[in-house]
This record gives structure tokens, sequence and C-alpha cells, in this order.
């Protein structure tokens, strides 16, 4: 208790509250134009929030990153167009809505869903809180060396179709992060005796390049299209109390949300996938999923939105992080000296609280703006978007050149840039990279310092969370030869597949 | 945008033209630094294999050439999709916009970064082919927006211009703080 009320104090400063304000509804606007995304809008703001105090800094980082998903579901319902890659299943449900004549109350269901997905989340947080300030204290150095093993196994197997893709870009995110002057025994690696390659590749400078720049890259090269979806008519406060007809499909989306959430590797999309087909098998009209059904839309907003609080529990207590923003939220956390994994919530309890309390209030803030200010947003999202893409690369600048005034960080944020382009085009995933650079970087200190104690390979899973985590590891690998198997009998033709250019994988 | 047909299709990730020709380079590269680990990586006696400085180099290396093997047999046994030559093409024409980027990148330094940034918005925007009316004001706008944001009010580091040096005292001290 005494935790919970010195968070709120930590909160209760003008600086934190504004941040709060300008994270969260920046965030939305950030979601609702499509081709931005939280992840552009973290790598491009991260440098500039090191300068202020870890709280607020965080606080803003987490509010975009809390709140992308709302917006995004507007031009995802309005225009067919998701706002962020997460929104792709609300487009399936929430255009033929639109075109129904629905579009307030696909809006409102959307909002709602997604509202009770980030609280339900938040709740399943806090109350979790104790167990893991329980648990975390247990994971040694090989506990988190496995867990971060499985969390590189799980998203390379999560990619499905692009499995051998998604493990050389794993491989490569590795080699990056093993590049240059390495700390221990002070040799140098892949450095082919250049010096700007000593300090190795700055986790910011690769995802600003492959987030930001290739994303500026993507909409420069590309053909101009302003989208301009209708106005909204009317309040959006009647059609808001809906989502109680459907509080079994949300409250098990966000169940799929925050168990997903949880799991590095795996997040929002695998949750949406499994809340969505929960929610069309036990639905009453199963026909109309896909043709404007509320329920997927729901299970849609209801899981993505689950996703982030849920993804904070492996980054707060363990510092590993499950997909690409939770990587960059690490890098804020250690770049503001907030350290996390187990000692966090043994030593700064009050600091984790604060984090849950900001995330309720951001989900709040969003919710009020959003009933408000969707017709503000519609014009937001006409932007034409080459010229978006000139905004994202002024304000990839500020993002890669204020970090250390490098040309060279620029120069090879732009190799980035082209390099994350060429993946997008390909439906090829980011992701790996980014993890493989992270986790990379984490294996490699833990098994280091692990091994130390380790004198045959049975030692290394003595432990009971070292062994269910090994077990866990050989389940993940076999339960994927058995889905192998089985897409291999039903697998369709490949003149069948759709190679367009996907906006639900461009992470 | 989203075109999927089927919820498989839209969670699955299909190929791609001009995806063999990824394949292709990025196995190169891989085999370039598997020649390469014993030159670039260094193995240190007395050290247990988990602590060499070459360990995490030759997992990362192995695990590139293997699954960047596989991801070419891939390919290269898949069906052929047309427009392969178009996407590279489109690939390509990315370096204007990296070059245009790096060019505002110097710039920066010399001329300052609020005249830069308007020059590179309104460059950039006349090059894109927009008409001058109204996008020239909105160019400008978002130049002024950015550097009032990020320089003037968060004071992010980024160096005041050479140019400015020839500015009076006064307002030299003032572009270098805010501008």
């Amino acid at each position: 208790m005494d935790a919970l009320l010195s968070g709120i104090e930590l909160l209760a400063r003008w600086d934190v509250l504004v941040a709060l304000l300008i994270g969260s509804i920046g965030g939305v606007i950030i979601g609702a134009i499509p081709g931005v995304g939280a992840a552009v809008a973290i790598a491009i703001l991260l440098p500039a929030t090191f300068s202020l105090d870890p709280i607020v800094g965080l606080t803003i980082l987490l509010g975009i990153y809390g709140s992308s998903m709302y917006g995004g579901a507007l031009p995802a319902i309005l225009i067919n167009t998701p706002g962020t890659a997460v929104n792709a299943l609300t487009t399936y449900d929430g255009y033929p809505m639109t075109k129904r004549g629905e579009a307030r109350r696909a809006l409102a269901l959307a909002y709602s869903a997604s509202f009770f997905g980030g609280i339900f989340s938040i709740v399943c947080l806090i109350l979790l809180s104790p167990l893991l300030a329980m648990i975390a204290p247990h994971f040694g150095s090989r506990e988190i060396f496995l867990a971060a093993l499985l969390g590189i196994i799980l998203v390379v197997l999560a990619h499905r179709g692009q499995v051998f893709a998604a493990g050389m870009l794993a491989g490569f995110g590795i080699l990056l992060n093993s590049v240059g002057l390495e700390p221990i025994k002070y040799t140098r690696r892949f450095t082919f005796e250049q010096t700007w390659l000593n300090g190795g590749f700055d986790l910011i400078v690769v995802v600003l390049g492959l987030f930001a720049l290739s994303q500026a890259f993507l909409l420069l090269v590309d053909k101009d299209n302003t989208p301009h979806p209708q106005p909204i008519e009317g309040s959006m406060f009647s059609n808001l109390k809906e989502i109680w007809l459907y509080k079994r499909v949300a409250s098990a989306a966000s169940g799929f949300g925050v168990l997903m959430g949880m799991i590095p590797g795996v997040g929002e999309f695998t949750a949406q996938f499994m809340s969505y087909t929960y929610a069309q098998k036990t639905s009453e009209n199963p026909e109309a999923f896909g043709d404007g059904s509320p329920e997927g839309l729901i299970a849609s907003e209801a899981a993505n939105n689950a996703v982030p609080a849920a993804a904070m529990i492996p980054l707060l207590a363990l510092g590993i992080p499950g997909e690409a923003l939770t990587a960059m939220m690490l890098s804020v956390f250690y770049v503001h000296n907030v350290i996390p994994g187990p000692q966090l919530f043994q030593n700064q309890l009050d600091f984790v609280y604060a984090l849950y309390i900001a995330m309720i209030i951001l989900n709040v803030i969003v919710m009020i703006f959003l009933l408000f200010s969707t017709n503000f947003l519609t014009k937001v999202i006409q932007i034409p978007t080459r010229f978006l893409g000139v905004m994202i690369l002024t304000l990839s600048f500020v993002g890669v050149y204020s970090l250390r005034n490098s040309v060279i960080d620029c120069a090879i944020a732009s190799g980035f840039g082209i390099l994350g382009l060429i993946l997008k085009r390909l439906n090829l995933p980011l992701v790996p990279i980014i993890l493989g650079m992270v986790l990379g970087g984490i294996m490699e200190a833990k098994l280091r310092t692990s091994m130390i104690r380790v004198k045959t390979p049975w030692d290394f899973v003595d432990r009971p969370i070292a062994a269910i985590l090994a077990l866990l590891i050989v389940f993940v690998l076999l339960m994927h030869v058995r889905t192998l198997r089985r897409e291999h009998k039903d697998r369709i033709a490949e003149t069948e597949h759709d190679h367009d250019v996907h906006t639900s994988q461009q992470g | 945008m989203i075109r999927a047909k089927t919820l498989q299709d839209l969670f699955k990730r299909y190929r791609r033209p001009g995806d063999i020709v990824f394949a292709w380079v990025f196995l190169a590269f891989s085999l370039f630094l598997l020649l390469n680990l014993d030159a670039q990586t260094a193995t240190v006696k007395g050290t247990k294999w988990a602590a060499q400085p070459s360990f995490w180099p030759t997992v990362a290396v192995y695990t590139m050439v293997v699954f960047g093997a596989l991801h070419l047999i891939s390919s290269f046994v898949s069906p052929k999709l047309d427009g392969r030559w178009q996407e590279v093409g489109f690939w390509l024409r990315s370096f204007e916009f990296a070059t245009w980027f790096m060019a505002y990148v110097i710039l920066v330094p010399q001329l300052g970064y609020l005249p830069s940034t308007v020059l590179f918005t309104i460059v950039l925007t006349i090059r894109l082919g927009y008409p001058l009316h109204p996008f020239l004001g909105a160019a400008v706008a978002l130049a002024v927006t950015v550097v009032v944001i990020f320089k003037s009010l968060l004071q992010v580091k980024v160096p005041g211009g050479q140019v400015y040096e020839y500015l009076p005292d006064a307002l030299r001290s003032f572009m270098l703080t805010y501008f």
C-alpha cells in the first residue's frame, strides 16, 4: 500500500501530467495517421526524452505506446486502411460496418473495446505484481538466459510462413549486437579495421533506420495518396454501452491479449488470431465475421489493446522485451538509469506502480479525447502520403543526429532505412533484427555469468524455473514441428496466396 | 491497402517479387562474414567457450548462413513471381531520398538547424511535385514547428550553424541557443 501511495506521489507533478497528456493524445493522433505508428514515433522521440526526468520521459513514450492503437482503429474502420499494423484485423469487420452506414457504431465499439482491453490488462498487471515481486528474484542468470532464448525462438517461430527469413534476420540482429570492441576481453569483432565500427551499432540508430527512415523512404518512393474519410455525425456516447452486450467476447479477447502479451516474442497478432478465432467459433452468428460483425471488431480491438500493459510484465520483471516497441522501451529505461529486472520490483516498486497508474490515466484521457475529437482526427489523416514522408524524414533527423551529432550515425541509419524498406516491401519482418540485437546482448552477458557455476550440462537446468523454461523451449519446438506437419497437409496452392504488401506485416 | 482474402492470409507472410534477389544478397553477405569469422574475431586462451569473444559472432553468422541458405532454397523452389526487377528498381529509388537526407545532415552544421530544415522541406516538397500553394507554406510551417519544438523548447543537442558566426553578437547567441 505504501508503494502504491508513493507511486501516486511520483505522478502528482505538473510535468508528469503534461507528459501524460502529450503522450496519450499524441499517440492517438500518430496512431490515426496511416504510415506513422507508435514504433516510428517512439523511435523519433526517444532521444528527445533523454534530457527529461525518467518518469516524465517514460510517461510520454508509454502514452504513445498505449494509445496509438486506439487511433489506429479510426482509419481502419473509416477508410479500410489500418493506422497501425495491429489494427489490420479491425478492417475486416470495421469497414463493412462503415459501408452499411454504421461507422459511428463501429468506432464506438472499437473505442470501448480498446478501453476494456487496456484497463483489463492493467488490472491484471496490478494483481500479478505481488506474485511477480515474489517470483522475479528467483530468476538468476541461467533463467534470464533461457527466457531470452525462449523469446528469440518464439519470435522466429511466430512469423508463420517466413520462419527461415525470421531466423536469418534474428541471426543478423545478434551479429549487429556483437560488432565492435567487446567490453570483457577488449578484442575487436567484425570491425574490418574501420574505426567507425569500433563502437558497434547503437540500438537507437538501428531502430530509427529500420522503422522511421524506412517508412519515410517507403512513402516518398511510393505513389501519392490522400485518404478522404467521411465525417462522423452524432454523439458516440449512446453507442458506448453496447460493449456490455458483448462482455464475454471482450473479456476473452482481453484475456488472450494479456496471455500473449506476457510471452516474449508473441504479441498482438497471435492474441488477435486466437481471440478472433474464439469469438467466431463461439458466436451465434459466425458467418457475419469478416462482413461487419461487432463481435469480430471487439475481439480484434480488445485483444490488441490488452497487449501493451501485459508486454510490460517480462520487460519490467525480467528485463526481457517481447517485441520491437518494448525493446525500444528497454533502451529508454536504460537511458534513464532505471534497470528493469528482478531488482526493480524489490527496490523501486513505487516506480512500477507509478507506471501502472499512468497507464490507467492515459486510457481515460484517450477515451475522453476520442469521444470529442473523431472528426478532428478524420481531418488529420488527410495528409498526403508523400508529404507525410517529408515530415517523418525531417523528424527522423532530430532522432538520429541529436544522439551524438554524428554524421556516421545518420549514414548508418540511412543504410538501415533502405534495408527496412526492402524488408517491408518483401513482407519480411523487422522485429527479429531488433529482438536479436537486444536479446543477443542479454544472452551473451547472462550465459557468460551463468557458465561460471555450471560444471555439467545438467547443472544448467537444476533449478525449477530453469528446468521449466528448458522444457518450454523443447515443447515450443515440438509444437512447431507438429504445426508444420499439419499445415503441410492442409496447404493451399501457391497461386492462391496473396502476394501484395501487407500493412499488417510492416513490423 | 489491405487485400488479404482469408484470415490465414492476414496472419501468414507470403513471398513477394524480388525475394530471391534479396535471398541471394543476404546469403552472399553471410558467407562473406563466415569467411572472415576467424580473422575478425579473437579466441582468448584459458577462457571458457561461453565467454570467448568469438562465441556469439560465430552463433550469429552460422544462424545467418543456415537460415539464409534455407530461405534461398525455399525461394528457389517456389514459382517465379512477375515484376522482380521493377521491385528492385523500387528499392534503388530509395537511394535518392537517402542522399537528400544525408545532404541535409551535412548542411545543418554549416547553415544552422532552422535554415537547413526550411531549405530541406521546401526542396523536397518541390522535388515531389507538390503545387507551391499551399504546400510551400506547409513545408515552412513543418520546418519551423519541428525546430521550435525540438531545439527551442526541448533543447535537443543540435549544433548551431557556422554561418551564425557572421551574425551580430546578440542575435548570434540567440540563434545558437534556440535555432
